[in-house]
């Protein structure tokens, strides 16, 4: 029986095409996801992202609970409302998830983690969690909406509570304020600004509604993968899973190695494939011609070595296809895919490749010479 | 979700072409409403070439939506004699009216009294996709 989330009804009534999507009956899109997506860079979309989980996390020790248990160092989280992006992993250095973690108070923090995965992360948290007497609470009563793009933050305000408007339109970026029953984060998978806000079920289809009438666009998880693609943000299931690392994955960043007396759970794996060299890693591709880059294309780097494509698509900002590839460590600056028996050359460029509605990429002049003929 | 448009006039494929029998007994071909809604938006369609021979339900065309590349049959055997190359720049035009703009090529054709007794007419086509 797959899930539905509180807003379920407002995407039928917006003429949603649902698909399954981790167990929950999503939009996919409402019409046109190439709209949808251009609406994002240009003005403002909301997406529906409920089926994430909240995860409440409270004890004494919570802090150094999460220094443990994630690879990012939760010990950066100096003031009330900061977050943080981490990667969650095994004894292997395997990813678990991928998430963000919020800093509520001293004796309490904020997870939001994929949905499909919830429940494996949940059982794992709450192994370790014990041990320190940490307390997990899901909220299954709260939803989530994201409004990303140029305008979105401008378009939410008149809409938040009069008590929230100061502290949500002066947020730093990857900050977060909220009051009783509404969180405004200013996060989001766009590349574009915006905010994250979670809030009770019934609360939350009112925004919908008001968002609605305010001219916020739908947009469904078709235009969120394009937006977070485009952004260089990394998908779980597609770009990282637990039988690879961070640092097969383009995640080293959101590694923090020092203090190197802070013990975190993969930590040790993670080290001896670093010192020994023997990973992956991730590149930034972008097709030189016609046709688009899709998942578990294969992949030859110019000096040998074989890879694979983890996730692409057709940029419809850029005009041109673009993906992120795994390759064998190495000084990849072209590589050779393979799409549909024909090898189609790509060039590896430094995400992301969209910024703020803007190409932050050289577009290859090529494609205009190698198409048609 | 809306219902697909399934002109009356026309042949169709199991897998969602359409054949339009012209005036001058040329052959016009082009996915279906119904295909296009499942493929979504296009960003590039890759044609025959004018002149080429294809044999009915030969792969002789790719269309490429965001979401996934899908081969073209052509329902009849025949000569290429003309491609919509305004596809190149506007493959959303498909989208938009894959019954008219958004034709894909057509045909002179060389065994079309068989190769259209093979095709749905579009109740049949409509009976299919509804099973689907």
């Amino acid at each position: 029986m797959l899930k539905k989330t509180s807003l379920y009804k407002k995407h039928l009534q917006a003429n949603a095409k649902i698909v399954d999507f981790g167990g929950w009956k999503m939009p996919l899109h409402y019409g046109s996801q190439m709209n949808e997506h251009h609406q994002v860079r240009r003005e403002a979309g909301m997406f529906d992202v409920s089926h994430m989980a909240v995860i409440d996390l409270t004890g004494q020790r919570v802090r150094e609970f999460l220094r443990f248990l994630l690879a990012n160092d939760v010990g950066k989280l100096k003031t009330i409302g900061k977050a943080l992006y981490s990667c969650m992993l095994n004894e292997n250095g395997g990813v678990i998830d991928d998430l963000i973690v919020y800093y509520l108070d001293d004796t309490q923090f904020r997870l939001v983690v994929n949905a499909a995965t919830r429940e494996k992360d949940i059982a794992w948290i709450g192994q370790h969690a014990n041990r320190l007497g940490i307390k997990l609470r899901e909220r299954h009563d709260l939803s989530m909406l994201a409004i990303q793009g140029p305008q979105a933050r401008e378009r939410v305000k008149p809409q938040l509570p009069e008590s929230l408007q100061e502290s949500a339109m002066t947020l730093e970026p990857f900050h977060a304020c909220w009051n009783e029953d509404m969180f405004v984060g200013r996060t989001g998978y766009t590349g574009e600004d915006g905010f994250e806000i979670i809030l009770p079920h019934p609360k939350a289809a009112a925004l919908w509604d008001n968002l609605l009438a305010a001219g916020v666009t739908p947009a469904g998880l078709g235009a969120r993968d394009t937006l977070r693609l485009e952004a260089g943000l990394k998908l779980y299931g597609a770009d990282m899973d637990e039988n690879h690392t961070p640092l097969d994955s383009g995640l080293d960043w959101t590694v923090a190695w020092t203090p190197e007396n802070r013990d975190f759970i993969g930590r040790n794996a993670l080290q001896n494939l670093r010192d020994s060299g023997d990973h992956d890693v991730m590149v930034s591709l972008v097709l030189l011609g016609k046709g688009v880059l899709r998942g578990h294309q294969t992949v030859y780097g110019q000096g040998g070595g074989q890879g694979y494509i983890t996730s692409g698509t057709f940029s419809p900002t850029l005009g041109v296809s673009i993906a992120f590839a795994r390759l064998p460590v190495g000084h990849h600056q072209q590589v050779t895919v393979v799409i549909r028996n024909k090898e189609l050359l790509a060039r590896v460029v430094k995400p992301p490749f969209v910024r703020f509605g803007k190409a932050n990429i050289e577009l290859p002049k090529q494609l205009e010479d190698t198409e048609n003929e | 979700m809306s219902k697909s448009n399934i002109p009356a006039d026309l042949k169709y494929a199991k897998t969602h072409e359409w054949a339009r029998v012209e005036e001058d007994g040329t052959i016009t071909v082009g996915i279906t409403d119904h295909a296009q809604e499942l493929l979504g938006d296009l960003v590039f369609v890759e044609l025959p070439d004018e002149g080429q021979e294809v044999e009915a339900e030969e792969q002789c065309a790719v269309v490429e939506s965001v979401k996934a590349a899908s081969d073209i049959y052509s329902p009849v055997a025949g000569e290429v004699i003309a491609i919509n190359s305004s596809l190149n720049d506007s493959p959303q035009l498909v989208n938009s009216g894959p019954y008219d703009d958004g034709w894909l090529f057509k045909l002179k054709p060389t065994n079309l009294k068989m190769d259209l007794a093979q095709l749905l007419s579009a109740a049949q086509y409509k009976e299919q996709i509804q099973n689907e």
